[in-house]
């Protein structure tokens, strides 16, 4: 099979993934948090049909014939949107052959595509699932290259596909960790950045180049078109090129502004030269990544109209680049009137991609410290849900309990912020999902350490 | 971040990976700065050879004392005395650096300022049994990498204070935002024996004497597992499997024995320790995740004559909570992390719950800058794993996980960990359930003294490092 029917072939995969036994329910005498930012309310009332939520909130009619759960004493809100998490792509972080979240040795940056590696049966997938993530963003970690390469949208589903939306964005790493990929310094880091795109905006223009064959766009079953020259055999294109042909053709759309560009930076000066660069190329459509001191930028930001995946309470000076770092960094963002998520939970420590409704909770504590600046339950829960669901380009249709979204929606023991809480029901697209994994099956068998009658591998 | 021996944790995007590296899969050879004097007894003879290291005064002794507080009475808040304990509506006497009394509305308090504590809980202070503050401390540069003296399988004559760098601004986000009194330091889990560990009061300070906690015994670092034979069998010596860190152990622990049942004059650091550890003033802090190295461990202590105090990341230690419990061994664990390593893969969140059903001592700890600032959260976790799964645990009995369990298994639960008469006053004010997410500590008792209150921005400490800094004296 050559590349583009590998390409095609992914892609008709990803298009056959959909919902298997989507069930039509009415939640009612729920307490409902819509994620859209605005507080729970009690005694509410969720209605999902095909797959899709119909309505959400206080004096929804219960339609007929449908089956009614009595929600009391639970809450119900929508699955939790984690951003930027290596999900899929490990089994073990330590254990290196099981662990393709990057790829130290590799010939390509850009090019790199972290779809044909997403592993749907990961046992940290199913222990997002069932930690109440039903989608997420799946980013490929920048260690060849300053530039990671294609990240992608996912979902939680315990199916045979993680995929919503491959190549949903660009991965470049600027500050302190993008100077040592590029050779030592910030200036090395801009300067390759720079050429690259500017290499890749001349590749996507400059018909001359050989190659390319027919300069019309190919179908690749996502709706950001791909470079022909991604997927061709012709590789002359002059000698004074750095980037390899895979890495241009694949910054071709980020320079078009087709496809986000994600930015890691921490620094609040380096903040600033991120937000400079449109005026050199006007159509980056950036998201700014980590931003440690973006309170101290929050103005230029919010001006710039970038959105903002954040380190959601990094306080301690651990790096030169972050010496501001705050618990408050995030509300005072938005206080500014920045568009912040919560995002970059990539491991199995403290930043476990299931952590984030902790995170969340603790920014509401933050409003009871003085001096600190903290978000209100529905802003924080927002942060978690519709936001980084709006910056992976779903709002409206993840992360929300407005009518017409996905049927992402789980059901909770108590407040999800609060850490004594935990699902009790999750949803993928009204698919209602197994909560079981290895932890739970260890959990089970260690109930007790009874071996009178039998070893413990007999118990199962 | 930087967990020093069970991996980095911080998203790779918002730190440097190589430091990930640095603890986890490459460890920590690479970036080993030769800090420590590796002196094995050679030398010419001086005046205080002619007595034993155990005689002679401590060296490095602490130069702590409190600081002046007022006599203070907390009344009206909910009170977990740390030793499974709850008062409603209680009342805590402080006035001298010590708890004088702790009861209900009845305690009389005259003579002492009254706070009052509606609607708050106290706590004894957090106590952190498993830190790397100081010894691998912020900003997280090579130049800071001072934790693991990874140039030998075993150093047990390094001493954690040696790396402590009092200026870590962690120290005060453990204060302001965890609550944290007391923690111990301990080198890192590069080699089977890593050295002493320094227990210290969450005092800044211009030296770690000035920090160290008076009269709390030492507690020996070891490390089970992979960290050890990665190490070193990726330097091509010994020990570069489980078999061989075992055979080191036992044959340092033989000579060790020969040592200290000699005349013991002749100086020799690491035997010291060693001795010290046999003697029984010297508390082994094992780094050690499987189960079945525990019990392996457990059985090697009983043939050298020693006690293991407490097993540290003990992931697996609720598929042996019997054998535990039988040999009064702690778990010190995380409440939920997994996965990491391969020794890290049976994780559960239940593990703690299922420790406490078993009878067996369990002890929260962070082994992270972060974590150490919620350790009451990670313990609440831990309990509503517990009873998610049928397990209920009184909130009484999760405040002694952070608080009395650690003391004891640090060997100074005599002192501190618990709110009774006599012991220092070490106690926190929090402004909401200490076990909810939503509360933080308002005020922070120090053997008395006020050292931290959220409603005075001049009570909170800031570093030298920080001063002069963007965001210095934030709420951070």
């Amino acid at each position: 099979m050559n590349a583009r029917a590998l390409l095609l072939a992914a892609a008709a995969v990803t298009a056959c993934a959909s919902p298997a036994a989507a069930q039509d329910m009415v939640i009612t005498n729920a307490t409902v948090a819509t994620g859209d930012g605005s507080d729970p309310v009690q005694g509410a009332t969720v209605v999902v049909r095909s797959g899709r939520v119909v309505a959400a909130g206080q004096g929804v009619a219960v339609p007929a014939g449908m089956p009614v759960v009595d929600g009391t004493g639970r809450w119900v809100t929508p699955g939790i949107f984690a951003s930027l998490t290596t999900l899929g792509l490990f089994d073990v972080g330590g254990v290196q052959e099981s662990n393709d979240s990057g790829a130290r040795n590799s010939p390509f940056g850009a090019a790199l595509d972290v779809a044909p590696a997403l592993n749907p049966a990961s046992q940290h997938v199913a222990v997002a699932r069932a930690s109440g993530i039903t989608r997420g963003s799946v980013y490929s970690q920048p260690s060849s290259s300053i530039f990671g390469g294609q990240g992608a949208v996912v979902d939680m589903g315990a199916d045979s596909t993680m995929l919503v939306r491959p190549r949903a964005f660009q991965m470049v790493v600027l500050g302190e960790y993008g100077a040592r990929l590029a050779g030592g310094s910030r200036t090395s880091a801009h300067a390759l950045f720079r050429n690259s795109l500017r290499e890749a905006r001349q590749y996507g223009s400059d018909a001359r180049i050989t190659g390319g064959g027919a300069r019309g766009q190919v179908s690749t079953g996502d709706d950001i078109p791909v470079d022909t020259r991604m997927i061709d055999n012709a590789a002359n294109r002059g000698d004074d090129v750095l980037l390899t042909r895979f890495d241009a053709a694949a910054l071709v759309p980020v320079v078009r502004g087709e496809q986000k560009l994600y930015v890691v930076v921490e620094r609040a000066a380096d903040i600033r030269n991120v937000l400079a660069l449109r005026q050199e190329f006007p159509r980056l459509d950036m998201v700014l990544v980590g931003v440690s001191e973006g309170w101290l930028a929050a103005r230029e930001i919010a001006a710039a109209g970038v959105p903002v995946i954040a380190d959601p309470l990094d306080d301690l000076p651990s790096s030169f680049e972050q010496l501001g770092a705050t618990q408050s960094n995030v509300g005072r963002m938005i206080a500014a009137g920045v568009k912040v998520a919560l995002g970059g939970l990539s491991g199995t420590t403290g930043d476990q991609p299931k952590n984030l409704a902790q995170y969340a909770g603790n920014l509401v504590a933050l409003t009871r410290v003085p001096g600190a600046t903290g978000l209100s339950w529905g802003q924080a829960f927002a942060t978690i849900t519709s936001i980084p669901a709006s910056i992976a380009g779903y709002g409206g249709r993840f992360g929300t309990l407005t009518a017409g979204a996905a049927g992402d929606m789980v059901i909770w023991d108590g407040d999800p912020l609060e850490v004594s809480s935990a699902p009790v029901t999750v949803y993928i697209d009204g698919v209602e999902q197994p909560l079981d994994n290895h932890q739970s099956g260890l959990r089970e068998r260690y109930r007790d350490l009874d071996e009178s009658q039998m070893p413990k591998a007999y118990d199962w | 971040m930087t967990n020093k021996g069970a991996v980095q944790a911080a998203p790779f995007f918002f730190g440097d990976p190589m430091k990930q590296l640095r603890f986890s899969i490459i460890a920590a050879l690479a970036f080993v700065a030769a800090a420590c004097s590796t002196t094995n007894g050679e030398g010419p003879k001086t005046a205080s050879d002619t007595q034993t290291a155990k005689d002679a005064p401590t060296p490095f002794p602490s130069t702590y004392n409190r600081y002046p507080g007022r006599p203070t009475a907390l009344v009206g808040a909910t009170v977990y005395d740390g030793n499974g304990g709850r008062i409603d509506n209680g009342t805590v006497l402080l006035r001298d650096g010590e708890v004088v009394a702790i009861g209900d509305a009845a305690l009389a308090t005259d003579g002492y300022d009254r706070i009052d504590g509606t609607g708050k809980f106290v706590t004894p202070g957090i106590i952190d049994i498993h830190s790397h503050l100081g010894d691998y401390p912020s900003p997280s540069v090579d130049a800071h990498s001072d934790g693991n003296e990874a140039t030998s399988p075993t150093t047990p004559e390094v001493w954690a204070e040696h790396s402590v760098w009092p200026q870590d601004p962690g120290f005060s986000r453990a204060l302001a935002n965890g609550g944290i009194t007391s923690l111990q330091i301990l080198p890192g889990s590069a080699n089977l024996m890593g050295g002493r560990s320094a227990t210290l009061k969450n005092v800044p300070a211009r030296t770690v004497q000035g920090m160290k906690f008076p009269g709390a015994p030492y507690g020996f670092k070891m490390a089970c597992g992979e960290n050890p034979k990665r190490v070193y069998g990726g330097k091509g010596r010994m020990p570069s499997t489980r078999m061989g860190n075992f055979a080191v152990n036992r044959q340092t622990w033989l000579d060790a024995k020969t040592y200290a049942d000699g005349d013991r004059k002749k100086r020799d650091l690491a035997k010291e320790t060693l001795a010290g550890v046999l003697d029984g003033d010297i508390l082994v802090h094992n780094h050690c995740y499987r189960a079945d190295e525990m019990a392996l461990v457990m059985d090697m202590a009983k043939e050298m004559g020693y006690k293991v105090s407490a097993f540290h990341h003990a992931v697996e230690s609720y598929k042996i909570g019997d054998l535990l419990k039988e040999n009064d061994v702690c778990s010190a664990i995380w409440a939920d992390w997994y996965g990491f390593k391969m020794e890290s893969y049976d994780g559960i969140q239940e593990n703690g719950a299922l420790l406490w059903k078993a009878g067996a001592c369990v002890v929260i700890h962070s082994d992270d800058e972060n974590g150490i600032q919620r350790l009451n959260q990670e313990a609440a976790k831990a309990q509503a794993a517990g009873r998610r799964m049928g397990i209920d645990i009184p909130d009484a009995e999760v405040v002694r996980w952070i608080t009395l369990n650690a003391a004891k298994a640090m060997g100074i639960d005599d002192m501190t960990g618990s709110l009774e008469a006599g012991k220092m006053a070490d106690v926190v004010l929090w402004n909401g359930d200490p076990l909810s997410v939503y509360s933080r500590p308002e005020k922070v008792w120090i053997d008395g003294a006020l050292m931290y209150d959220a409603n005075d921005p001049k009570r909170r400490p800031i570093s030298d490092f920080e001063l002069g800094q963007p965001g210095a004296g934030d709420v951070k």
